[in-house]
């Protein structure tokens, strides 16, 4: 990471680490809580909020080992093999990487995902700060196309073992995130699709939802969003062009397409809350080493994954979430940002230094 | 000049590995990735191809001294299209289940690199035998990648082999499951890169400095 500015990469990589905390924290929470709610509506009331963050805190802790074991192991070895030294890059990408699976994903798969992202996107790229896209996110890529059912559907969002004693043992308990929902069924049927579940704007943004990990909790999300901008890693104006893309492109669909696309017409503030689209934009396109560095470049390279985000969830049935592909499409396209940027730039002062002579 | 003079023999064996169409000269690479997802039409593909080089190569040079020079592509490409049409026949003949999976492929081997560069590099300017050994080598080259490539994707894909079960069902019963992405034709990229790459590594002449 960060092999263009001289600021420690060791000190950036644990702030963002930092940062990342409060959502991975309130996931283990909400593991807990998904479990509770499985169970019906007495284990909701019986459970306190610390043995359910103490289950979330168990399930969690080998997806958590299982990815940095993996990828250490890979990036110590390659260090070794090519004589260099070890980098810490894989410090963001360990944590990250069980964050943005759903809770039901098997660890052999994590251990797989990680260890093909480890050496396709990054080692045989150069490795640490060479890699063109985000690793953690090639990691869930390769999930979502090598395994579907594991990353999908409407049964692995919700954990349904009993660890040690914790949680309930549930039985055949399925339900689908609020976005898949949305894409199949229509905006209203949100509620009440699941059991004992009923989806309030204040449960999107406090997170009590079943997701992905870490990407339920807009609040927490924000939280480790504020750190990371108030220090300065993350980009601002990436961040800011990441939203703007996303309720432009979501407006736009609202006006233009007709009824019977139902994502269409999600409204534009339901879009950005729900699903990973908080959770990309905070942590994963802000990433210094594959979002685009020029600053014109930021706007361009951020607004472009918030309306491609929108653009797949509305126009594609079969991906209800968007955030992942638009998040890696724009990583390839960054370097051409650049480009274009920097090729203006310099046909511009040209012209200026012609017309003074 | 011996039948297997190591001039001649050079000529069968150098398209095997050192000149592999596929890991080397990175020729044929599309059909590669369309036809890998099963074993058994690689190994169909592999082989209407390395009859359809060996042939060609030894047609057109019997007749390279005749052809002349400004129309010698036409020549070769009716020459290769008599014979894709003729094996194309053979094949919804005798396997016909195959030909349907190969679908539009075996019809695109007109268009195949290796083919029209066997044709243009050595058969314009050797012998017949010799183009002959340089045909079988080019497409066994070639078949050997394909059938490669097909085995990891079956395996991995399907947990299977020439479509009988290999992955057996305790396995399954344990959690595992089939790589959906080796269905796809990526899947195919990344394991002819890691050949290439394993390639590199052992033959110091493909390093480059």
């Amino acid at each position: 990471m960060n092999i263009h500015d001289a600021i420690d990469s060791k000190r950036i990589m644990s702030l963002v680490v930092i940062a990342l905390m409060p959502a991975l924290l309130f996931g283990m929470y909400n593991i807990g809580l998904q479990n509770a709610i499985a169970a019906g509506p007495a284990a909701v009331e019986s459970t306190g909020w610390f043995s359910m963050f103490l289950y979330g805190l168990l399930v969690m802790l080998p997806k958590i080992a299982v990815s940095y074991i993996v990828g250490l192991g890979i990036e110590f070895t390659v260090a070794q093999w090519k004589k260099e030294e070890i980098h810490e890059g894989f410090l963001v990408s360990g944590i990250l990487i069980p964050m943005i699976v759903p809770v039901g994903c098997p660890l052999w798969i994590i251990a797989i995902a990680t260890a093909f992202a480890v050496i396709f996107a990054k080692e045989v790229f150069g490795g640490t700060g060479m890699n063109i896209v985000n690793v953690a996110l090639i990691a869930r890529a390769f999930i979502f196309f090598a395994y579907p059912s594991v990353i999908s559907g409407e049964s692995v969002w919700v954990s349904t073992e009993s660890v040690l004693g914790l949680g309930n043992e549930i039985d055949g308990y399925t339900c689908a995130t609020a976005l898949s929902q949305l894409s199949g069924a229509g905006v209203d049927s949100v509620v009440g699709a699941c059991p004992a579940y009923e989806l309030t704007t204040a449960d999107m943004l406090i997170g009590t939802m079943p997701g992905s990990i870490g990407e339920t909790s807009v609040i927490a999300i924000a939280l480790g969003g504020l750190l990371l901008l108030f220090t300065g890693v993350a980009s601002w104006k990436i961040m800011v062009s990441v939203f703007v893309g996303g309720i432009a492109m979501s407006l736009f669909f609202d006006a233009t397409l007709p009824e019977s696309n139902n994502m269409a017409h999600v409204p534009f503030w339901q879009h950005l809350i729900l699903g990973g689209f908080c959770f990309g934009a905070v942590f994963m396109a802000t990433d210094p080493v594959t979002s685009a560095r020029t600053e014109k470049g930021k706007y361009i390279y951020g607004f472009g994954i918030g309306a491609m985000a929108i653009l797949i969830r509305v126009l594609n049935p079969g991906y209800p979430e968007g955030m992942m592909l638009a998040i890696l499409l724009m990583n390839v396209v960054a370097p051409f940002i650049d480009y274009c940027v920097v090729q203006r730039n310099v046909k511009a002062r040209a012209k200026r230094v012609t017309k003074k002579n | 000049m011996g039948l297997f003079s190591k001039k001649n023999t050079e000529a069968f064996k150098t398209p095997l590995l050192k000149e592999n169409p596929v890991t080397v000269q990175v020729l044929g690479i599309c059909s590669a990735l369309a036809v890998t997802n099963k074993l058994e039409p690689a190994i169909v593909m592999g082989l209407s191809v390395t009859v359809i080089i060996a042939m060609a190569n030894v047609i057109i040079s019997l007749i390279r001294n005749t052809i002349p020079n400004r129309i010698r592509i036409i020549v070769q490409l009716v020459v290769v299209a008599a014979l894709v049409t003729l094996v194309s026949e053979i094949l919804k003949a005798f396997v016909y289940d195959v030909s349907v999976q190969l679908s539009v492929y075996i019809g695109l081997i007109i268009t195949n690199c290796i083919l029209m560069g066997r044709l243009e590099a050595f058969a314009m300017q050797n012998k017949p035998w010799p183009s002959f050994l340089d045909g079988i080598g080019s497409g066994l080259g070639y078949a050997m990648i394909l059938i490669v490539v097909a085995i990891f994707r079956e395996l991995l894909g399907s947990g299977t082999l020439l479509g009988m079960q290999v992955v057996p069902d305790f396995l399954y019963a344990a959690g595992y499951k089939n790589n959906g992405l080796m269905l796809m034709a990526p899947a195919a990229f990344f394991i002819i890169a890691c050949i290439i790459w394993f390639q590199r590594s052992k033959d110091k002449n493909l390093q480059e400095k």
